[in-house]
């Protein structure tokens, strides 16, 4: 730091001035020199590029020709533009089928999942019952089982039901929700006590409670908790791969790698097509509603 | 995030509030009834995660000491045949360096870029929060797709990769060949597609931290590395710790991106972490006990791991 003499006596005022309108935190007024700003911008381009780019190839990679896939030096615009291998997707792969079951199943886990993690959350957060701390403890431990470990016993249940390659058999077993429920509670247990206490005293029902005094006040956690949601359920891959055999129930990850099993390598721009159709929808939903889902994931995370 | 939804409600919902009565007896009511509802409320979630965690949980540890073909309905018992199948065999050896080198790979890998980042984009630039969005958007997308894309991105005749880097003369690496350069291929690419994460969670801790303690570091004229070392890190400590569990516990149970562009390979298990080889072994091998076995072993590594991230959170806490 090479500016600091000369700032030392100039930032005090400055900086009170900024703390006071500006809500985020304020940089320290040394970085922003006109080299540090520099540095700044540098990095903001290399960030940009090592994201960006590889979105932008894969994109411009599924509108173009064959021949143009397959050439060398990389063409960065495709040239002629074309949406076969888009129509060529449908061809190859019961491509709607996959998105009408992704949506079925997400859906059906989103609704699932959002009605059971508010209400154990409210029965965690609200309700006085023994053994409250163990039944907390019993659903943030399951956050520490991955599905690997549970998948062949799994398997083997829901195989012995009758349940493979049906909806039943994806959705049930991935119903239970833990992370959303831990959330949630987080998030009531930081309501204003008396508001609570005075509906309690108002001895509404706890459903009324609910709907009435508790929700209304968590409308911002309970859409990050369902976006999360969401895009978890969208994403789904290894459990639906192991239920579904083919594109009656599997949803669109799993139709996306049998379409790269079937064209992978030789025809590589249905596959790409595939690829930016499954990323879409989750893109324009996140991209719509980023902030709230930004909250709930760093909700838990920031106080310690 | 939560004073702003709290601020205007007390006016609107206190007025409502009817003369109360007597608190003991409410309070004894309260607890009768609070069982059942409480029971009502928790008990499909409950049964959700007893049958599907839990008891799956425990039935693995059973399934590990037998023989069984996953889709026949009889195991045989043959003691610890699998444990001491996988503690010697040379190929767990390498599936276990695999899953130790992605996972520390991704865990470093991803922290230290998060926070750089972070660190950038908590500046004021113009494009941040364009910025911002760009770099968690990949968080986003299914694992499957990006895994599938990322495939052609290295491919080693019309990708991406070997294109930008014949530009500089050098030759693409054997991504597909060489194990080495096909694992450094998988971990990059998860770290790609999970970089947002790391990001968002240690921008919102700087945007949370205390701006005085920056200002008073400031005036005291400390370098920007000092003032990053004594003042903001130590304030983003509870940020890193929860990062290092959940990221970790993450990148643990990576299955999609090398399902998707290496199938556990080249040259056998080049790529295959724990996770992998518990689904090969299972259903592709047809050897469900010994994937159960991994599947054990996997389970009781994650556990230690993180008890001692527990100790040594609340070691930290406590000072």
């Amino acid at each position: 730091m090479t500016t600091t003499q000369t700032t030392t006596d100039r930032t005090g005022p400055r900086h009170s001035a900024r703390a006071a309108t500006a809500t985020t935190t304020a940089p320290p007024a040394a970085r922003t020199g006109p080299l540090s700003r520099l540095g700044g911008y540098a990095g903001l381009l290399l960030v940009v590029l090592l994201v960006a780019v590889p979105l932008y190839w894969i994109l411009i990679s599924s509108l173009k020709e064959r021949p143009d896939i397959y050439s060398v030096p990389v063409g960065w615009i495709p040239d002629p533009l074309t949406f076969d291998n888009y129509s060529a997707v449908g061809s190859g792969v019961a491509f709607t089928d996959y998105l009408r079951n992704s949506i079925i199943i997400t859906s059906a886990l989103t609704v699932i999942q959002v009605v059971l993690g508010v209400l154990s959350a409210f029965a965690l957060a609200f309700l006085r019952f023994p053994g409250r701390s163990l039944v907390l403890l019993f659903i943030i431990a399951s956050l520490m089982v991955p599905n690997q470990i549970t998948m062949i016993s799994n398997y083997a249940l829901v195989a012995n039901l009758g349940w493979r390659n049906t909806f039943t058999g994806i959705i049930v077993p991935l119903a239970g929700v833990a992370f959303g429920t831990f959330l949630m509670r987080n998030h009531f247990l930081s309501l204003p006590k008396e508001i609570i206490e005075a509906a309690e005293m108002d001895a509404a029902g706890p459903l009324r409670m609910l709907w009435r005094v508790v929700l209304p006040m968590s409308w911002p956690t309970l859409i990050a908790f369902t976006l999360i949601t969401i895009v978890n359920e969208w994403n789904q891959y290894l459990w639906p791969l192991l239920m579904a055999d083919d594109a009656r129930v599997a949803p669109l990850p799993v139709g996306l790698a049998q379409l790269q099993d079937t064209q992978g390598l030789t025809n590589w721009g249905p596959v790409l097509a595939g690829t930016v159709l499954t990323m879409l929808p989750i893109l324009l939903i996140f991209l719509a509603l980023q902030r709230h889902m930004i909250k709930g994931l760093t909700a838990g995370a920031v106080k310690g | 995030m939560a004073t702003d939804i709290v601020a205007g409600a007390p006016s609107g919902v206190a007025p409502a509030a009817p003369p109360r009565p007597p608190a003991a007896r409410a309070e004894q009511r309260g607890r009768g009834r609070g069982l059942l509802i409480a029971a009502a409320f928790l008990l499909p979630n409950l049964v959700l995660l007893g049958v599907f965690t839990y008891r799956p949980l425990i039935d693995n540890i059973r399934l590990s000491f037998t023989d069984w073909n996953i889709s026949s309905p009889t195991a045989d018992y043959i003691g610890f045949a699998n444990y001491s199948e996988w503690f010697t065999s040379s190929a767990s050896h390498t599936v276990l360096w695999n899953t130790v080198v992605f996972t520390a790979a991704a865990v470093v890998g991803s922290m230290a870029l998060g926070l750089a980042l972070a660190l950038l984009l908590d500046r004021k630039l113009f494009g941040r929060d364009a910025v911002r969005s760009l770099v968690f958007a990949p968080f986003v997308v299914a694992g499957a797709a990006v895994g599938v894309a990322f495939q052609f991105v290295f491919d080693p005749t019309f990708g991406l990769v070997q294109d930008l880097l014949g530009r500089i003369g050098v030759d693409a690496p054997a991504f597909y060949q060489d194990p080495d350069w096909a694992l450094f291929m998988v971990t990059v690419t998860y770290i790609w597609k999970n970089l947002g994460y790391t990001f968002v969670i240690y921008l919102a801790a700087l945007q949370g931290r205390r701006a005085e303690l920056d200002e008073a570091a400031e005036i005291d004229a400390a370098s920007t590395w000092t003032r990053f070392r004594k003042v903001t890190w130590p304030q983003l400590r509870p940020a890193t710790f929860f990062l290092l569990i959940t990221v970790l516990l993450n990148s643990f149970q990576v299955f999609d991106i090398i399902d998707t562009m290496t199938r556990g390979g080249p040259l056998g298990n080049g790529t295959t972490t724990m996770v992998y080889q518990v689904y090969q072994e299972t259903f592709v091998n047809q050897r469900a006990g010994f994937g159960a076995t991994v599947a054990t072993v996997m389970f009781l590594i994650l556990l230690v791991i993180t008890l001692l991230q527990v100790r040594v959170m609340e070691r930290g806490q406590q000072q």
